[in-house]
Parts: structure tokens; C-alpha cells; sequence
């Protein structure tokens, strides 16, 4: 393995330089928005990249660029990897989306796939993962487990991703108990341990007995391990940092898509396009259920059958909005388009939605 | 509302805070105390950050080796003094830009980290026990803040107490500023300027590994790449803002983590204020005070070291 730095930049991102040249292998780039050891988000997005590597041996060869601020930098990291003789490249932040759209006009016979977005061209397709049907079952399971009836949400940015995702553990706490709470923090960062430590100290000062985060780290895993509450993982399964704490974990499965993306490059089938996958399809996967009573755990398997037969939609109504307004009519589904683009709070959440 | 038990007596919200502050100011004291040495012998190390990610990655393996959190403070301590050798070298001796060199030293230091902590990655780490007297840390309100914190707390406080009396009380402290304050003046004196500049580069080393030590072995114990997330500059700043005196670094430190507390505090009672604003606070508030009590320009200018950044090359 060689890391080399290749850039200086005044938030300072860096790069790491994959294996040598090679001119008939498809070259496959990937954005991070963290270090692919933060062992959450872009550790699961490097699982997958390896699984690519893994699965196309020969015929591909991948790089990555981690530590890749959203915004300008951005855009010069990606033009970056196409420049370099990349022609697929995943953009994997939400916050990516502008500058892989900007950099895709630059490069038409590369492809960009941006993860969790919702802007697509011929060039750039966009991939998301259902995540909020993991965080539904939390909510189920959290207000089984909870004596004080509250949780702690901690939160990167209020994007819809995120919102989506607190919407639907409150929706599925309260298909529980109706008057369960949620406080939410919003750390503004996605990764930054030692904040979203603190994140959680100040969610179980106040009370909470139950912390789920939709940040990067492992580190309110380690405060509620340590303060003898639960919790549950992010992204990848983080049990390792609190046997004793973990209910479950939503562990995103990138790689079957990656390699599918990759071998479509080859074949030459490769098409624009915009798809949203949850558990049925395998993006979503829970981490096995552990710390509770066996009929909490079983009513969280019976939830994930249901959610993974598409028999259960988290956001079919009757919702009502914070704000008391009527969102969903009684078997009223919500449609993609108003997932992707989730702005509000549903009701019973104990924030107000930063806009 | 549910507090954390410990101990004999439930811990109050108050008491809560206050632990929780002081662990999210002490890696900020920490460092800027190691930087303000530094500067005050006339020199500008960027590379706090890196040392303090050198710092965090050899506490961590170090602890996790031998099992020993105060082991791996000392390796720590060793891996931030050793790291920042190299800065003292490419700059004191071969009079490199400092300025360049030190943020090459970030980079560094945020890379090698990364690669000798790739294997640690995904492993809980080993954590520095709290301090635990009898009788006295189960004191009602203050006696787990006063006597129940991690001993890296502790040693913040000393080093604290230790900077400002060596820097104000003694001739070697006088000495170091002389030779930050007029380099060439002090060299016509016979003083050793690039002996002095190498112990106090190897002293903010060796404050900036320790530092890295409490984010690995007390605030987060595990390994994670990047895991100071930019707080090495926030000590940087802290220095330049307190303008060069200790204990306007300790009050710094100290607001610091106090509005970075409050303010998640604040989120989570849902006082509906935007988090945006409510993240950026710390440093606003920080920077609006340090501002205010250092807004006499004579005695800041008086306490700004007037050769800082420059290079010495003896003449001999």
C-alpha cells in the first residue's frame, strides 16, 4: 500500500494513490467524504470498492480520494479522478451532487454514479439506499427497550437523508408507543468523534436511555457503552465497541452494486439512472439483533420480514406533520420523490428542523 | 429527569457538564500550552495537528499493546516530541520556511498516522481510568470534578500552573522570550538561540502528543484516522487569540469547550435555535472574548514575540 499526499488544499484533502498503470483495465474511481477508517459511512463505501476489486480481479482498478470536503473541493477532486483515466466514479456524499453534475458536462464519455442525490444527466446516475426502513425497525425497538420513553438522535446535517431517517424511527417508536419522544442534536459535522461523543453526554444528561446517530463515528456507541445504556450502530456494525450496548446496526452493502455498475462499464449497458434500494434489494442490511428480550427481537424480525416483503411502508399514513397538518391520508403511501426530498418533521419529534 | 449514576450520589446536571467540558478543553489547553512555548521562543509550528494525530495514533497502539493507558501516554508523549524534531530540524537547521514546514508537517503527520493506524481501526481501545479517592471524589457537587477526572485533566492544570510560572518567574523562561523577542540581540549575548528554539519545538511536541494521548486514551478511546478533526488548529488559534499568555489559554480552552457543550445542551432541550449557528458559537464567543481582554494593542504588542516566524541564521 502506498499513501501518498497529493494535494494541499486550505481545508487540506488528501489522496492516496492507487496501483500502477494499466491501459485496458476500466480505471474506477471513488470520492470520500471521511477516512475509510472511520469505520462507519466511507468504511462501508471502501468495503464495497474491495468487494469490486475482489469480484472483477483484472479487469478493474480502483482509486479513492478520501478526506474530500463538500463544495469546491469537490469538484477539483472529481475532475481530478477523470482527468486521471477514471471512467466510472462514485461520488459517495450527498454533497457532492453540484460539483459530480458540473464535472459530468466536462467529461461525457466518463461515468459518474453520486450516491444519495437526486440530479441525474446521461452521464451521471444516482444511487441511494432506503436506510430509513433500517431506522424504522430502531424506532420499533427503541421504544420497546426505552423506561424513559426518550431517545437521542444525533445528527450530521439536516438533508433530507437524515431527516428521512429520524421520521422514520419516530414513526416506528410510535407504532409502539404513540407518546414516545425524540430529541435530536445536530452535530454539523459527519464525522468528528470526539463532537459526537460529547453529542451523546449531553442526549444522556437529559435524560434519554437510548442514543441512535446518524453520524460517521463509533464514538456514542463508546459514551452509551459507557454510561450503561443503549444503542444502536451506524453504517457498519459497531458492536465490537459496545458488546453490551448495541440493540442492532443499519450496515449499508455497497458492493453488490458496485460490481453490477462496473460489469454494465464493461459490457457497455451502462445507463443513467436513479434508483432507490432498501432491503429487499440488499443495501440494507440490519446487524443481528442483540441486548434485548427475545420478544422485542422478535417483533424487530417480524418488522424487517415485512419491511423486506413490501408488505410494511414506513411512511404510509395516517402522518401528521410537526406542525399538526395533515401529510399522509389513512393507506396513503409517500412517493420517492417526496422521500428524497423530505424537509419537515413528522409529529412528535422534539426539534425544530434547522432549514 | 435521569442523571448518570456514579459513585455514592447521583452526579448533578451541573457537575455532568462540567466533567464533560473539562475533557472537550483539556486536549485544547494541552496543545496550545506546548504552541505558546514554542512561539515564545520565536518560532511558528503549524504542525500541531499532526503531532497531536502522531500523538493519538502511538498512545493508542502503545495502550493497546501493553495494556497500559499510561504506557501509551508516554509513547505519546515520546512520538510528538520525536515528531517534532523533524520540524525543529528542517527549520532550525536547515533554515526551511516555517510556515510551509509546518503545514507539511500536518500533512504528514495526518498521513503516517493514518497508515500505522489502519490496523487499529475498528478496535475499542483501552481507556486511562478516572481518578478515584475515598471519600473525597463522592463529595456531594464538587468532588467528582475535583477529584474523579482522568489524570491527563490533572496534568493540564500543572502544566498550566508549570508554563506560566517558567515563562514570568525564572531566567530560563526570561531567556526563551528574549530569544523570541529579538534573536539576533540575544545571540550578540552569547545565548544559545537554536539550542533553546530545539527544546522549546520539542516541548510543544511532546504538549502536542500528550494532547493527541486524551483524545485517544479519554475523550473517544479508539483509533480513528483524522479523529482531532481540526483541533490542532483551534490550539493554533487559541495561542495567536490569547495573546500569548497561559492563563488566557486556560480561560480560552475552557470557553471553548464550555459554549461547545452548552450548545449541544441547548439542541437537544429544542430551544429551536438554527444548529448551524448554534456550531459555529464556540468560536465566535471564543474569539469575541480572548478579542476583548487582550484589546490593549500596547500590552499585546508587548506580549507578541517580535521575531516569531523569522529565521536565525547565526553569524558567527
Amino acid at each position: 500500500m502506498k499513501k501518498l499526499m497529493m494535494a494541499l488544499t486550505i481545508a487540506a484533502s488528501f489522496a492516496v494513490a492507487g496501483p500502477a498503470y494499466a491501459a485496458d483495465k476500466l480505471k474506477v474511481g471513488f470520492i470520500y467524504i471521511g477516512p475509510p477508517g472511520d469505520f462507519g459511512w466511507t468504511y462501508q463505501h471502501d468495503q464495497g470498492r474491495k468487494e469490486l476489486e475482489k469480484a472483477l480481479g483484472d479487469k478493474v482498478e480502483t482509486t479513492f480520494l478520501e478526506n474530500v470536503p463538500e463544495g469546491a473541493d469537490a469538484e477539483r477532486s472529481i475532475e481530478r479522478l477523470a482527468r486521471a483515466g477514471n471512467k466510472l466514479i462514485f461520488t459517495t456524499s450527498f454533497g457532492y451532487m453540484d460539483a459530480t453534475i458540473k464535472v459530468a458536462q466536462k467529461f461525457p464519455d466518463v461515468k459518474f454514479e453520486h450516491a444519495t442525490g437526486y440530479k441525474t444527466a446521461e452521464n451521471v446516475a444516482v444511487y441511494n439506499s432506503r436506510f430509513y426502513e433500517g431506522r424504522y425497525i430502531q424506532g420499533v425497538i427503541a421504544a420497546k427497550m426505552s423506561k424513559a420513553g426518550v431517545a437521542g438522535y444525533i445528527g450530521s446535517f439536516p438533508i433530507p437523508e437524515v431527516v428521512q431517517g429520524i421520521n422514520s424511527f419516530m414513526l416506528g417508536a410510535q407504532s409502539v408507543n404513540p407518546a414516545f419522544k425524540v430529541k435530536v442534536i445536530w452535530a454539523n459535522s459527519w464525522f468528528d468523534p470526539a463532537k459526537e461523543a460529547d453529542a451523546a453526554k449531553a442526549l444522556i444528561d437529559q435524560g434519554v436511555d437510548i442514543i441512535t446517530q446518524h453520524t460517521d463515528s463509533t464514538a456514542p456507541m463508546q459514551v452509551a457503552a459507557e454510561r450503561k445504556i443503549k444503542a444502536f450502530g451506524q453504517a457498519s456494525d459497531m458492536i465490537k465497541f459496545g458488546p453490551e450496548t448495541q440493540l442492532t446496526s443499519i450496515v449499508d452493502n455497497w458492493g453488490p452494486y458496485y460490481i453490477e455498475r462496473a460489469k454494465a462499464v464493461l459490457d457497455g449497458t451502462w445507463k443513467s439512472h436513479n434508483v432507490f434500494e432498501g432491503m429487499k434489494e440488499g443495501l440494507v442490511v440490519m446487524a443481528p439483533y442483540t441486548n434485548m428480550p427475545d420478544d422485542v427481537k422478535k417483533l424487530a424480525e417480524e418488522t424487517q420480514a415485512k419491511i423486506t416483503s413490501g408488505e410494511l411502508k414506513p411512511f404510509t399514513g395516517p402522518i401528521k406533520k410537526q406542525d399538526g397538518s395533515e401529510w399522509l391520508k389513512a393507506g396513503e403511501t409517500a412517493d420517492d420523490k417526496t422521500i428524497l426530498s423530505m424537509n419537515f418533521y413528522v409529529a412528535g419529534v422534539d426539534d425544530k428542523l434547522p432549514k | 429527569m435521569a442523571l448518570p449514576r456514579s459513585g455514592a450520589h447521583e452526579m448533578t446536571m451541573f457537575e455532568a457538564i462540567l466533567l464533560t467540558v473539562a475533557t472537550a478543553a483539556t486536549p485544547l489547553l494541552i496543545a496550545a500550552l506546548g504552541e505558546l512555548v514554542v512561539e515564545r521562543s520565536g518560532v511558528l509550528n503549524l504542525g500541531v495537528e499532526g503531532m497531536m494525530l502522531m500523538g493519538a495514533v502511538t498512545g493508542f497502539a502503545v495502550a493497546q499493546y501493553t495494556g497500559s493507558a499510561w504506557l501509551g501516554m508516554f509513547a505519546a508523549i515520546l512520538a510528538g516530541a520525536g515528531f517534532s524534531l523533524l520540524f525543529g530540524f528542517l527549520t532550525l537547521t536547515l533554515i526551511t520556511n516555517q510556515v510551509a514546514t509546518g503545514l507539511a508537517l500536518t500533512l504528514l503527520g495526518l498521513g503516517a498516522s493514518a497508515m500505522i493506524g489502519e490496523s487499529f481501526v475498528g478496535l475499542p481501545g483501552v481507556r486511562m481510568d478516572s481518578l478515584h479517592i475515598q471519600g473525597l471524589t463522592d463529595m456531594p457537587y464538587v468532588g467528582r470534578v475535583l477529584f474523579g477526572q482522568d489524570p491527563i485533566f490533572y496534568i493540564s492544570i500543572l502544566l498550566t500552573i508549570g508554563v506560566a510560572w517558567f515563562l514570568f518567574r525564572t531566567r530560563a523562561g526570561l531567556t526563551l522570550r528574549a530569544v523570541g523577542d529579538n534573536h539576533t540581540s540575544a545571540h550578540a549575548l552569547g545565548v544559545p538561540v537554536v539550542r533553546i528554539r530545539y527544546l522549546a519545538v520539542i516541548f510543544g511536541g511532546a504538549c502536542a502528543g500528550l494532547a493527541g494521548a486524551q483524545l485517544s486514551l479519554v475523550y473517544v478511546p479508539q483509533w480513528v484516522e483524522n479523529m482531532t478533526s481540526g483541533r490542532g488548529w483551534i490550539a493554533l488559534a487559541l495561542v495567536v487569540f490569547a495573546s500569548w499568555r497561559p492563563w488566557r489559554i486556560l480561560a480560552g480552552a475552557y470557553l471553548f469547550g464550555a459554549v461547545t457543550i452548552g450548545q449541544l445542551h441547548a439542541q437537544a432541550l429544542g430551544i429551536g435555535v438554527p444548529s448551524q449557528f448554534m456550531s459555529s458559537l464556540p468560536y465566535l464567543a471564543t474569539i469575541i472574548v480572548l478579542v476583548l481582554i487582550s484589546r490593549n494593542k500596547r500590552l499585546t504588542l508587548m506580549n507578541t514575540p517580535t521575531s516569531l516566524g523569522k529565521p536565525f541564521v547565526p553569524d558567527r
